[in-house]
């Protein structure tokens, strides 16, 4: 029988310590850039019409980024129920794909841990946590993801609300100058993997002309990410190299 | 009703992101599809990005798209996203305030 030493639990202990540090440190950077993209929604979703409880709400309950801008434009725009949950669905089915890869990943972690980080899984927080695959074989590798994850989480909520309280006094042009913020973000996360492979630019520029052909011939906007991302990222098969993308 | 739709939203948003928790211990994936799921987000960020960067200020493509150029331009000196991010909302703001673009 195993019996623990008072050196080995501070082991435990330091090493937990040091993979919640070494998740917020991972996690700071979407902090940062959630932040401003946070403000921007809660300002837009607030002149679209929703209270500063509904707005914040939203991000608590969602947490998917794009889907709220789209969900606010469209309570705005007067969209029924049904159809606004169903164009959520299809926007962010493409996490159905990443949470594959992300739990693919976390195959050494166990069923509850797992269930709790797939919930917190963004654009954003899956793909910095992709480029640290390292950690899911380490031991409390969970702690690492899980804080990487809620750093992002309070970015996204604190923003929202503290976007929802500005949205009454900012100018117009300045609000609407922000919505380039949400594409500012996307372009930030992928610029540094392209520089890295340039490959992974291939695969992002087929996508975006995938995209943009399926707009021009008139398929819903949500449908036609979901489309674009099913189709250019099987280019991954024959461009990228087994750990090309990690 | 807004909550309503909110706790819809949410719904539809965590089932897709809770499923692969549960089945993914029961399949082994061959190489190919592991370079499949990895190539995902490249996709989704590019689908994401374009063309719907066009839209930001409405009639003016190319204003969204020269913000966009900006965040490239900051995101390749390897700074924080922050800085593209910001980058861009000035750029952005100081078109769509000056005209720069109105002879387009």
């Amino acid at each position: 029988m195993e019996v623990k030493t008072a050196e080995q639990q501070y082991n435990t202990t330091s090493s937990r310590i040091h993979m919640i540090r070494a998740g917020a440190i991972a996690g700071f950077p979407i902090f940062l850039g959630y932040l401003p993209i946070a403000i921007t929604y809660g300002v837009l979703a607030s002149q679209a019409g929703l209270s500063i409880f509904e707005l914040t709400m939203m991000s608590v309950l969602v947490f998917a980024g794009a889907s709220q801008f789209m969900g606010a434009q469209m309570i705005m725009g007067g969209s029924a129920l049904l159809e606004i949950v169903v164009a959520t669905f299809v926007l962010n089915f493409r996490h159905f794909v990443m949470s594959l890869s992300f739990m693919n990943r976390l195959k050494p972690l166990a069923l509850k841990p797992k269930l709790a980080l797939s919930l917190g899984l963004t654009d954003e927080t899956f793909t910095v946590s992709s480029l640290h695959p390292k950690e899911a074989k380490m031991p409390h590798g969970a702690l690492f993801y899980g804080s990487l994850i809620l750093v992002s989480y309070f970015s996204w909520v604190g923003g929202s609300f503290l976007g929802g309280v500005l949205g009454e006094i900012i100018p117009d042009r300045l609000s609407l100058s922000m919505g380039i913020a949400l594409y500012a973000m996307f372009i930030g996360l992928l610029v540094p993997s392209v520089k890295k492979e340039w490959r992974i630019g291939v695969i992002a520029i087929i996508s975006m002309l995938i995209n943009y052909v399926f707009i021009l011939n008139g398929v819903s906007e949500g449908w036609s990410v979901v489309f674009a991302t099913v189709i250019a990222s099987f280019f991954g098969i024959f461009l990228l190299r087994e750990e090309g993308a990690a | 009703m807004i909550l309503a739709i909110i706790i819809g939203m949410s719904l539809v948003t965590m089932v897709p992101r809770l499923i692969p928790a549960f089945i993914v211990n029961k399949i082994q994936f061959p190489d190919w599809m592991n370079r499949w799921l990895n190539a995902i987000p490249y996709a989704a960020l590019g689908a994401l990005i374009f063309p719907k960067i066009m839209d930001v200020i409405p009639g003016k493509p190319w204003i969204g798209l020269f913000g966009g150029a900006v965040a490239v331009i900051i995101s390749l000196l390897g700074v924080n996203v922050i800085f593209a991010v910001l980058g861009a909302i000035g750029a952005v703001y100081l078109l769509n305030t000056y005209e720069i673009f109105h002879f387009f």
